[in-house]
């Protein structure tokens, strides 16, 4: 990729020197006496556009493709992947297994409710789920780790069920 | 790092200033047949930093323990008293003391207690003691009369840990504190959650969990030197630290197997084995009393009940029964009553077992946490009101609660330290 971009660079400064040694002529043009096909000005590239190839953006990038979505939900008191997070896992199974050079940490979460250190092992459990599954979609062990934030980092910080809901959950956070 | 720990430990003491105390304690509730102790101001002892008969004073009384009476008076070690008149006035025993600078600097505190019954000495101590230790002799002469009263060995002068959190602001704090909520230090401070903090049997030393490497790992801190080394950090988490009684080992829970299971490490972090064996969740591991056996919370038979199991592992026996959620076991310093956390009718309550006989006591609704004071007769726990965490202590009969409560934020995850020599 680095010869590539060394390359261009080459052929565009030759192509702007090539311009630069071919000063167009100073007197006035007389269009009437000329014939209409002149000769073309072979040596005069100043209106070329040379291509750069900068290779395909990275589906992983792109805000409004499906990998944007990290986040799997589940159930209260419940450890398995929902159908609704089941798309989730396959797309980004779907990538890990093209980009075996990308590693993934799948954090899990639980709602405030109940204790620290239990909580932490429920939350172990989630992740534990979406690693699982990740897995079976033929993602490498060395891809994934499996961890837990427990109820230490609610993305939402009501006390209502909705919040508890937003919180019972796996993030895929990409390395 | 030396820089923000002074600069934290500056605004913890302008704030100090401003609140009085750091943390706020209400006491609710009394002991029966409280022992009545007059307390009478130490003679000069405005010359110290800190008043040491008021700090005698709120010790004794928070302990439930005393009803204390004030001596009105300022009354020296040195001085005849008509013990006569106190009796008449309702006490039974009298304490006190002077304060005098020596030409080092240092304070020398002297005290006695005195039967009014009796007519005579119960006990003395003098000590010269730095003008910073000034606090730590006042919750030691405490100490000594609640033992010389009560055959109990008293908890004044041990110190708790707990986390200060923030999490808006992504502040968390592990604090030292003595007893009594006063004399806030750092130990460590940074932008990622701190949970599970376990004093060393020696009180040198704590581990915690910490989440700054994104995961929980494991980390043991001198707390002299502020050197620190992970205990554990396996693929996976790393968390519930617990010492072994003589402080050589620490029993942990590992998920490198995929699902939380028991382990144990030399507290060098050396020597990791796996102890626990179920498919589900093996978790809070607590050494017993002559730490042969491993208490511990296990979802193995669906919602999470307490088992324990030996050591070594091996067949684990259930301990708990009643309701669907226990969780947290804890084991008192004479290894005769297990304190855990059971959910029952909604709420998180604190629950202690006498192991003997299997008679359950609840002491507290909305705790979580709890952790027994070294001489077992208390047990410290958080607790949630008004919309944040605090920490409150209850007595193991449950007669006598306190509140601790901070002027700002959330406290949680206290651990009582160990007596000190």
């Amino acid at each position: 990729m680095h010869n590539l971009k060394s390359l261009a660079f080459i052929i565009s400064t030759a192509a702007v020197l090539a311009a630069c040694s071919s000063p167009k002529p100073l007197e006035a043009p007389k269009v009437e006496e000329k014939p209409p096909v002149a000769q073309a000005p072979a040596e005069d590239h100043s209106h070329d556009v040379r291509p750069v190839e900068t290779g395909n953006v990275d589906p992983l990038n792109d805000p409004k493709g499906v990998l944007a979505n990290r986040s799997v939900y589940f159930d209260f008191d419940s450890y398995a992947v929902r159908d609704d997070g089941k798309p989730v896992v396959s797309n980004h199974a779907g990538y890990l297994t093209k980009h075996t050079e990308r590693k993934v940490l799948i954090q899990g979460n639980t709602d405030e409710r109940g204790g620290t250190e239990y909580n932490l092992a429920l939350g172990q459990k989630r992740a534990e789920a979406v690693r699982k599954a990740m897995s079976a979609l033929g993602v490498s062990d060395g891809q994934m780790e499996a961890v837990s934030l427990g109820k230490e980092k609610p993305k939402a910080t009501g006390h209502d069920e909705s919040a508890w809901a937003e919180n019972r959950r796996a993030d895929i956070v990409y390395q | 790092m030396k820089k923000l720990h002074t600069l934290l430990f500056s605004a913890t003491l302008l704030m100090g200033v401003a609140a009085h105390a750091q943390l706020r304690i209400d006491i609710a509730g009394v002991g029966s047949n409280q022992i009545p102790v007059a307390v009478a101001a130490f003679a000069d002892e405005s010359i110290a930093p800190q008043q040491v008969s008021s700090i005698i004073r709120a010790d004794l009384e928070r302990s439930g323990v005393f009803k204390v009476i004030d001596a009105r008076q300022s009354i020296s070690d040195k001085s005849n008293i008509d013990l006569a008149a106190f009796k008449a006035s309702g006490a039974d025993a009298l304490v006190v003391g002077s304060v005098s600078k020596l030409a080092d600097g240092r304070f020398d505190v002297r005290y006695r207690l005195l039967d009014t019954v009796k007519q005579g000495e119960l006990s003395r101590m003098a000590d010269a003691v730095a003008p910073r230790n000034t606090r730590l002799e006042a919750h030691r002469i405490a100490d000594d009369v609640y033992e010389k009263l009560t055959g109990v060995r008293g908890i004044f002068a041990t110190r708790i840990t707990y986390v200060k959190q923030n999490p808006a602001a992504r502040d968390y704090t592990l604090v030292i504190a003595d007893a009594d909520g006063e004399n806030e230090q750092v130990a460590a401070h940074g932008r990622e959650p701190i949970i599970s903090p376990s004093w060393s049997p020696d009180g040198t030393k704590v581990a915690y969990v910490s989440f700054e490497l994104r995961k929980p790992v494991i980390y043991v801190q001198d707390l002299v030197t502020g050197q620190r080394h992970v205990v554990a950090n396996e693929k996976g988490n790393n968390s519930a630290p617990a010492w072994s009684p003589d402080g050589s080992k620490l029993a942990l829970a590992l998920s490198k197997t995929g699902n939380t299971q028991v382990f144990v490490v030399n507290a060098d972090g050396s020597g990791m084995h796996r102890v626990s064996n179920s498919n589900g969740i093996d978790t809070e591991p607590q050494f017993s009393g002559d730490g042969q056996s491993l208490y511990f919370t296990s979802d193995r038979s669906g919602g999470p009940q307490i088992y324990k199991m030996g050591v070594n592992g091996g067949q684990a026996t259930r301990v708990t029964f009643n309701g669907n959620y226990n969780i947290s076991p804890r084991i008192s310093p004479d290894g005769k009553t297990l304190a855990w956390i059971s959910q029952r009718n909604g709420g998180f309550s604190l629950y202690a077992m006498d192991l003997a006989s299997g008679q359950e006591q609840r002491l507290a609704d909305g705790a979580t946490e709890p952790s027994f004071s070294p001489n077992g007769k208390y047990i410290m726990y958080a607790t949630k009101g008004g919309g944040r965490t605090s920490l409150a202590v209850v007595s193991v009969d449950g007669r006598i609660k306190q509140n601790l409560s901070t002027q700002a934020g959330n406290i949680r995850e206290p651990s009582w330290g160990p007596f000190m020599k």
